[in-house]
Parts: C-alpha cells; structure tokens; sequence
C-alpha cells in the first residue's frame, strides 16, 4: 500500500502531486461555494418568511387589498400559472445540463454544443419570464419601495434571477469555447463545475418558488 | 526505526536564500509565503492604528469630564477600534498565519488557487483602506462595530460615516469569503502523502474549522449589510420600522455572523499556541483527537448561541432558556481544550522562550475571560451586566488576553521560519510581562467598574461616583500596553537586520515547516515529504518524543525512501535533507518544479472590484461604477483563461 502511494508521488516528483482525495481542486472549491451559497439563500428567505403579512399597505402577494385612500382595487399579486412555466423552463435547463456534461465526456462534439446552447437558452428564456413579472408587478403598483413584501419579494428573486444570469454567462462561455476549439473530455470537469452550480442556483428556485408562490 | 538526520552543531549559517525584491515583485507575487507576509505587515500597521485609538480613549476616560475628545469623535473612535481590531488585525493576522503556515504545515507548495489568494489579500488591503478613509472625510463610521440597524439607517444616521462602513465591511466580506474557498480546498486536497486528518497539524486543523465557520457566516451578514446598503443607498424597507419592519432584524442577522466571529478570532490563536506548548514541553499535544473534536463542536455550537448577545431585548424564557443552555454548553470543549494545554505541560520539559510565555498567557488570560463569559449565559445575571464595563472586561479577555497573547505567542515561534532570524528574547521579555501586566491593569477594573454601573460607549461621566480610580487603573494599564508594544516594534525592526540567524529549527519542532530552510524557498519543498505520525520531524530527530503517538505499521521503509530521494523511473531531485546538508537551495527551474507565474491580474481585479464600491459611495455614480465593473470582468476572465504556470515542456 504505501509504497504504490510512494510510487505515484514520485511519478511527479517535478511537477504536481496528485491530490489528497483525487478530486479535482475547483470541484472541492464549488462545493465549498455551494455551502456558503446556502446560507445566504437561506438568509434572505428567512427575511421574507419573517416579513410575510407583516406588510403595511399592499400590494400583497396572495390576496387582495383596497388603497383606504383612493378606494383602488388591487388583485393578488403573484401569477402562479406563469411562473409555473418558467419554473419547468428552468427544471428542463438542468436536464440539458446533464445532457451537456455527457456529451462532453463522451467527446461528442455536436451534441455538447446542441446541449450547451439548450441550456444558455432555456436559463435566457427563465430570465425573459422573471423580467415580465417585473415589469408587471411595477406597471401594478408593487416596487422595492413600496412595502416589506415588495423590498423582500424583489431582493430574494432578484438576487437568484442574478445568480442566474452569471450561470447564462458562464455557459456561453464554455459554449463560445467549445465552438471555437471544441471542449475535449479532459475539459469535462470545466463543465461539470459549471454544471454543479447550474443545478444548485436550480434547487434555489424550487425552495423560492414553493415557499413564495405555492404556500399561501 | 526512523533514520537519523544529524543536526549540525556549529551555528547555522546566513540564509542563503533570499527572496526577490521591488515593488513589482510583491504587487504580482502568487507565493503564499510573500502573500502572507503582506498579510502580517498590513495587519500589525492596523494594530497600530487601532492601539492609537485605544489609548485617546483611554486618555478621554482617565478621568471624570474628559475633554480630550468631543462626544462625536469619541463614536467614532469606539467603533472604529472594534471594527479595525476584529476585521483589520485580529482577522488578518490569523490569515496571515493561514497563507504562510497551512502549506508548510500540510507538505504542499502552495496553496490551491494561488492568483485567488492575491485577490483575497488585495481586497482585504482595499477594504482597510476604504474604510479608514472616512477619518479625511471627517465621517468615520460612529455606529458602533455591531451597526445595530435601524439606528444606522438613513433617517437616524444620515451621513457619509455609516456608509463608509457598510461597504468597507462588504469589501472585506469578499477577501474572507475568497480566502475561505481557498484553504478548504488546500487542505481537503493538497496534504502530503501518508498526512491524513487525524495526522495534520493542530494548527491546520483549527484554521480548516475556522474556514467553514467563515464560508458558512460571512454570508448571513453580507445579507444584512446588503439591506442595510439597499436600504441607505435605495430606498427599501427592510429595517423602516414605519413600514411594519422588525427592528430586531438586524440583531438576529448580525449577530448569526456575529458569534461565529467571536469563535473565527478566537480558533486560530488556539491553534497557534497548541503547536507552541508540545514544542517547548518537549511532549505531544496532550489528547490530540479531543482537541480536533472540541475544536469542531465549538464551531457547531457557536451557530447555536447567538442570541446570547439579545437577552436585554426580551425574548421570552424559552428562547432566553434555549440560548442559555447553548452557551453553558459551549463552554464545555473550551474547557476541555484548557486541560488539554495543562495536561500538555504536565511533566514536560518546560522551555520558557518567549513564545511559551504567551501561550501560557493565552491558557490563563482567556480562562478568566471564559469564566466572566459563563456568567453572563445566565439571563438575570446577563441583565445586570450588559451594557456595562463589565462586559468591555470580558471580551478584552477573551480577545487580547486570548486571540492576541496567542497571535504573540505564533509571531515569536514563525518569526524564525519567516524571516530566518530570531527575535530578541530579552526584548522579547519586555514586551511579554509589559503587556500582561499591562492587559491585566486595564481590563481588570473594569470588571468592578461595569458591576459599579459604569456603561459601555459614554465618552465621560460625572465626579463623585466611585469610578475615578479604576479609571485610572485602566488608562495607567493601556500606556503599559502601549510601552510593551514599543518594546515589540523596536524588537522587530533590529531583529530583522541583526537577529540571530536561526537555521532550519531553532525551536525543535515536530512538523514539516521546521524540516525546510527558514525562510523556506519558493517551492517550499524540494521532494513533497511522507508522513508517517502526527510529528513527522520528531520522527526524524527525536523520534523518542513522539513514540507514543501512532504511526505507520511499516515506518522503515517508508522513511529510507523519503530521505533517500533519488528513485528509480522518477526525475532525479534531491531530498530536502541532502538539501539541507549541502547548505543549497537551487531555484524551482533548476529542479524542474513548476511554480505559478507571478501576475498583477489579481491586483487589477481587486483594485477594480473596490472602484465599484467607490462610485456606489461617490453619489452612486453609475459611470464609475459600470467602468469598474466592466474592468473587473474583463481582467476576470483574461486571469481565468491564462493557465496558472508557465506552457509545460
């Protein structure tokens, strides 16, 4: 035992030694990322659960509520069919992720750009839904400044709609990289970080999605 | 068993490996060992600082009706002196021990990101200097170091000071958080072969703890700072008590970050002195294992406990019972790591270096803190002492008394392996009995003063009742503190130029770092070494000492290979002991070691990171802001697709 460990270590007596636990060292680092991403999701949707009808004056989220001043109507705010959709948009981007990953270890060249380019634009077209919804909810009369729902509606989803984005830019690099030289199955850890982090940024919205939109 | 290596008997030579020089070969450099140095100078220049306004206040307190200061100022410099010794020294000087130590400790020659712990360390010298900049707008931030919102909001604290602090400390946030991936990454994957985790050095093992409790805190505050910041700068309601917010937000955030902080201080001077006792006791650490699992279940409990620092805002019994509990319990592994450092000297050879002095400071200092800290666990007797002196007394224990007696206690040990040469132990002397005596004067009678009624962050109080002369205890004490500190920069200086020059190991340690040249070349090790117990160079050289810890079933072998180095099949690189007794220490491209190339990306990165924040402060300037960030991403990825070493072959 020791001494085949000896023997790999002097395999690279001048260059690198394996590491410690032969994972890759950006994998080990994710990881570690992802955990310290955890608690701060978990922050800010404790802050929103905290302030949940705590609110003063509406908008609200799941009922109705008439301005006392002005005597206007406004409906609940939250449209749960349309988010639906775009949360099974981004569900489907995790799976093309895995498809990309694969395609890239298998070396199949076509397939990983096919996959890659699949999930940059399924990520795009989640963001194209929570940019709507914005809008809406602005054009409806619910902004950052309006009440405790709206400033940790906006900053809970806008911080994941942000982690998003970074994921969006991260496959198009990987995807502009793949095309201009082509990702080989060595590379694959490349992808399988980027994958790590997609999926996780996913989980975020599974636990917003319920816990903002589903529960009442 | 294990081959003897000779220690030569004439005195060491001058070290005949010296580090490049100029400006540019520091703003680029990639090595930990030079990156924590930068990190050492940076934070002792802050030590400075925040001494300086330890002593005004303690000139604006000696007696009754100070006039020293104006009651403005004097906001300004109790929050600052928290802030700078908590997040500019106590926490820097730990990672400064964290960049030059954990490869050395763990046989790697560096760490796993190398360009990122630059980042890291250029963010945190920005974030300093972003934040003590308030003093030439006249704003410093006045808010106290807990900031507790919604006094710090926009209504109630409407200029620049709150600002400067909020964002220096987000900017700060950064560099830990970076430098928090980066060495669980290194430990997890880059420790010698046969140095797995019950082998590695105690003071790994309390650095890998303390950088969970960073990755997994840093962010509960970097949420409340960041409403805070959106709150100041945007508009929202996050602590708008008018808009139904909660003003107790704020508190329960800051401080879920705020007491693992306390264990953040606190775990890497723990470590520190758990590497000084065995060595100048001549004995193992006592119980190491416990020592690991304490150190392990005061990290766990210390994200179970914060609520501690709340009972005055009336909780109701179950929470108040809850969190009491907790913090009774974590006192329990603190304990058990006090007896361990008693039973370590139990028997032992005890050498009184310096060193030792501190580290026994550590044990003593921190247990009165410890004692004064199980006190006030208990609700109604908390309720009594918050807000007091009281408890200025107690964390002054547990943090200079505890976190900085052992910071001392590493400086004096590392100064050697740093920079080749050793600190002046008569001076040495000086500054250590100076100090303690010194601590021990000033925060002492504040005990009495805060259970007299004497409040926390009053910048005078009135003659006649009963405070005058343990005020005066406390200020005579800080101007011994301040001798003692004179002593220690004086010892510095001339020790760097004309210190005894103290070889490979001047202590006798018991771990890798003392195998290797002092200061240690670039590459650190010329053959990655194998571990074979806890204390691979008492293996070595004294392999008595660490008989009783376990070991390899077939150590022979093991070590005839690792001291033999030239192996058939491999590239012929000598051993570091070969090294050693020839007195050479050629260059990694004479040994064909592939070392990262230096670059001042990371430098670009930071400085432009730090610029986004400048134009948030500068009217939210959104020009500068998205030039900076622009920047940023740009230098990002040109240092993320340029490979960390040269092209190999």
């Amino acid at each position: 035992m020791a001494t085949a460990a000896i023997d790999t270590h002097a395999a690279h007596a001048g260059g690198h030694p394996p590491t410690s636990t032969g994972l890759n060292n950006t994998k080990i680092a994710i990881w570690a990322f992802i955990g310290s991403e955890c608690f701060f999701f978990a922050s800010l949707i404790s802050t929103y659960l905290i302030y949940r009808g705590r609110s003063l004056v509406g908008p609200f989220p799941h009922e109705a509520w008439t301005d006392p001043a002005t005597g206007h109507v406004f409906p609940a705010i939250l449209n749960i069919p349309v988010t639906s959709v775009s949360t099974f948009v981004l569900l489907m981007s995790s799976l093309a992720m895995v498809l990309a990953h694969s395609a890239v270890v298998r070396g199949d060249r076509k397939s990983s750009k096919i996959w890659l380019a699949a999930t940059a634009i399924l990520g795009a077209v989640f963001l194209g839904f929570q940019a709507y919804e914005f809008t809406s909810f602005v054009h409806e009369g619910l902004t950052i400044h309006t009440n405790l729902f709206g400033s940790s509606f906006f900053i809970l989803t806008g911080f994941h709609g942000a982690h998003v984005t970074a994921g969006v830019i991260w496959l198009l690099t990987l995807l502009f990289i793949d095309m201009k030289r082509g990702l080989t199955p060595e590379e694959a850890i490349n992808v399988d970080v980027c994958a790590l982090y997609w999926h996780f940024v996913d989980v975020v919205w599974i636990a917003i999605f319920t816990l903002v939109y589903l529960i009442k | 068993m294990a081959t003897t290596v000779t220690l030569p008997l004439t005195a060491p030579a001058e070290p005949t490996h010296k580090y490049e020089s100029g400006l540019w070969s520091w703003l680029a450099t990639t090595d930990h060992k030079r990156i924590g140095q930068l990190y050492l100078y940076t934070s002792l220049f802050w030590f400075l600082v925040g001494g300086i306004e330890a002593g005004i206040i303690r000139a604006q307190l000696y007696g009754p009706n100070g006039h020293v200061v104006t009651a403005q100022t004097y906001n300004e410099l109790f929050t600052m002196h928290g802030t700078t010794m908590i997040f500019l020294v106590i926490m820097p000087l730990s990672a400064a021990f964290f960049n030059f130590l954990i490869p050395l400790q763990i046989g790697a020659r560096d760490v796993a990101f190398p360009r990122l712990n630059a980042f890291s360390y250029w963010v945190f010298l920005f974030g300093g200097l972003f934040i003590n900049a308030s003093w030439f707008f006249h704003a410093a931030p006045n808010g106290g170091w807990f900031g507790y919102a919604p006094l710090t909001t926009r209504p109630y604290s409407p200029g620049l000071n709150i600002d400067f602090w909020v964002i220096g400390l987000q900017i700060l946030g950064v560099s830990s958080l970076a430098a928090g991936f980066n060495f669980i990454t290194t430990i997890i994957n880059m420790r010698a072969p046969g140095m797995h985790f019950m082998r590695m050095p105690i003071f790994s093992w309390m650095a890998f703890i303390t950088q969970f409790l960073i990755i997994l805190a840093f962010p509960i505050i970097t949420v409340a700072l960041t409403f805070l910041m959106l709150d100041r700068f945007f508009g929202t309601n996050f602590y708008e008590i008018a808009a139904g917010a909660d003003p107790l937000l704020w508190q329960h955030l800051f401080w879920l970050f705020g007491h693992p902080e306390v264990y953040i201080l606190i775990l890497p001077a723990f470590g520190l002195v758990s590497e000084v006792l065995p060595v100048f006791s001549r004995k193992p650490l006592f119980g190491y294992p416990v020592m690991v699992y304490s150190g392990i279940l005061i990290a766990f409990l210390g994200f179970g406990v914060w609520a501690h620092h709340m009972f005055a805002v009336g909780m109701g019994p179950i929470a108040d019972s809850f969190f009491s509990i907790t913090t009774m319990l974590i006192a329990i592994p603190t304990g058990v790591k006090i007896f361990n450092w008693l039973g370590t000297m139990w028997g032992g050879s005890l050498r009184f270096t310096t060193a030792m002095k501190f580290a026994v400071g550590l044990v003593a200092l921190f247990t009165i803190g410890g004692i004064s800290g199980v006190m006030h666990s208990s609700p109604p007797s908390d309720l009594q002492q918050t807000d007091s002196y009281f408890i200025v007394a107690h964390f002054h224990y547990v943090l200079f008394g505890g976190s900085m007696m052992g910071l001392f206690a590493g400086l004096y040990f590392y100064f050697p392996k740093i920079t080749g040469r050793l600190l002046s132990e008569k001076i040495g002397n000086w500054h250590f009995w100076l100090t303690a005596i010194g601590m021990n004067l000033t925060f002492f009678p504040m005990h009495f003063l805060g259970l007299d009624g004497m409040p926390r962050r009053i910048s005078s109080y009135d003659a006649g009742q009963g405070w005058e002369s343990n005020n005066h205890l406390a200020s005579y004490g800080a101007a011994l503190i301040i001798l003692g500190t004179i002593f220690f920069a004086y010892n510095w200086f001339t020790s760097l130029k004309s210190g005894k020059v103290a070889g490979n190991d001047p202590w006798g340690g018991a771990t890798l770092e003392w195998m290797i040249p002092s200061p240690p070349p670039d590459y650190n090790f010329a053959t990655i070494p194998t571990v074979t117990s806890r204390y691979p160079l008492w293996d070595r050289t004294s392999p008595k000492l660490s008989a009783d810890v376990p070991h390899d079933k077939e150590p022979e072998g093991v070590i005839e290979l690792s001291v033999g180095g030239h192996r058939a099949g491999a590239v012929s690189v000598p051993s570091d002991t070969e090294l050693n007794a020839a007195d050479a220490h050629p260059s990694a491209k004479a040994l064909g070691i592939m070392m990262p190339t230096p670059t001042i990306k990371p430098f670009i990165a930071a400085f432009a990171l730090g610029t986004v924040f400048i134009g948030l402060i500068y009217h939210k300037n959104l020009p500068i802001m998205f030039t900076a960030a622009a920047i940023f991403v740009f230098t990002l990825y040109n240092w993320l697709l340029t490979p960390l070493e040269p092209e190999h072959h």
